[in-house]
């Protein structure tokens, strides 16, 4: 790495503030503001929306490609781990589920 | 009538004490699996940077400044590659982007908090702790004691597990042991259905997931996570209207 202390410093710096400012400013600016009902709407899909894309290439997405096949085991453990999410509501218990899931995997896979 | 003020000041102000004190406990309680989760993942960071050169003490400082696993991932592959700075902090900066979203979904819910404070919790706002924020408010159970109890451990385990894999980049590369790994998935699996409160929502996370992988497929990497969140809300604002006419 050819970088100088002071520049790898200056680009976290900068880092910092790209990353800070835009988590800033709505809840700086805009937390007393009264949206309009189309707005707020609209705000009230964004956690589900952003979750969702979050997850979906996580799971879809392996060694970057699209995979559906059972090599990609993070989707196929996603399956009992949406059953006990929807069924129980529970926390804990759905990632429980998920880490034994893929610990067993890998076990099976491994012997 | 004095007496009642005078007797009832001492009791108010253990219950605040006791209910703070319950809402730390809670958001330890919440913090588990982003603590199962991001020690190892900031250990692999740790690894990582090291292997590639960056010095271990501005590792742990990247990792308490900037507070955003991904894009800290993707710029230490970019300093590995001889990338400018600039290079580096605007695809940060894209990378990042999608918190502006959060932001701005979450910020309604904040107009108690202080000034000062404020300028804390959205330096801490990280996926992880934005998704369990949103299931406590929807709940009625967002308490600020135990939001910021919940991102300073966060904060910490992220900062901490980084500098535990700078310490130990000598010891071991592959840190899949025991599903450590899939805690965080798991963990967006249960947030994402208790977001679900309609078929509208059900509808848009469909449609948002689809976008992201799409995207992603398509090259876009970096952005696909934001552009998919803005095309499946505003996707279902328009689904909504047209079925009320």
């Amino acid at each position: 790495m050819h970088y100088s202390q002071e520049v790898i410093i200056l680009t976290i710096i900068g880092m910092m503030a790209v990353t800070y400012i835009p988590r800033l400013l709505p809840i700086a600016l805009l937390s007393k503001k009264q949206f309009p009902a189309v707005i707020t709407q609209w705000l009230a899909y964004v956690p589900a929306a952003i979750l969702s894309a979050l997850l979906a290439p996580s799971l879809f997405i392996n060694d970057g490609e699209f995979s559906v096949s059972f090599e990609n085991m993070y989707l196929w453990a996603a399956i009992p781990v949406f059953i006990v999410a929807i069924k129980t509501k529970s926390f804990f218990g759905t990632i429980l589920t998920g880490m034994i899931v893929i610990a067993a995997w890998r076990y099976l896979v491994a012997m | 009538m004095q007496s009642e003020v005078i007797e009832n000041t001492p009791q108010t102000s253990c219950f605040a004490k006791n209910r703070t004190r319950s809402e730390i406990m809670d958001g330890f309680k919440q913090a588990i699996p982003i603590i199962v989760g991001f020690i190892p993942v900031g250990f692999t960071f740790g690894v990582l940077a090291t292997k590639n050169g960056l010095p271990g003490h501005l590792t742990v400082l990247m990792s308490f400044l900037v507070l955003a696993g991904s894009s800290q991932f993707i710029a230490i592959s970019l300093f590995a590659a001889s990338m400018s700075p600039i290079t580096i902090i605007v695809t940060t900066f894209i990378v990042n982007l999608r918190h502006f979203l959060m932001s701005a979904a979450i910020a309604p819910h904040l107009s108690k908090m202080p000034m000062l404070r404020k300028l804390m919790f959205s330096f801490q706002l990280i996926d992880e702790t934005f998704a369990i924020h949103m299931a406590n408010i929807d709940r009625d159970n967002f308490g600020e004691a135990q939001a910021i109890t919940l991102n300073c451990i966060a904060h910490f385990c992220w900062t901490a597990g980084t500098a535990i894999g700078v310490c130990g980049s000598h010891l071991i590369a592959d840190i899949k042991p025991l599903g450590f790994d899939y805690a965080l998935p798991a963990m967006f699996v249960v947030l994402l259905i208790w977001q679900i409160k309609s078929n509208m929502h059900a509808m848009v996370a469909a449609i948002s997931a689809c976008t992201a992988v799409g995207l992603y497929l398509a090259g876009a990497q970096q952005l696909c996570v934001i552009l998919a969140a803005i095309f499946g809300a505003t996707a279902g604002v328009v689904l909504c209207t047209i079925r009320k006419k």
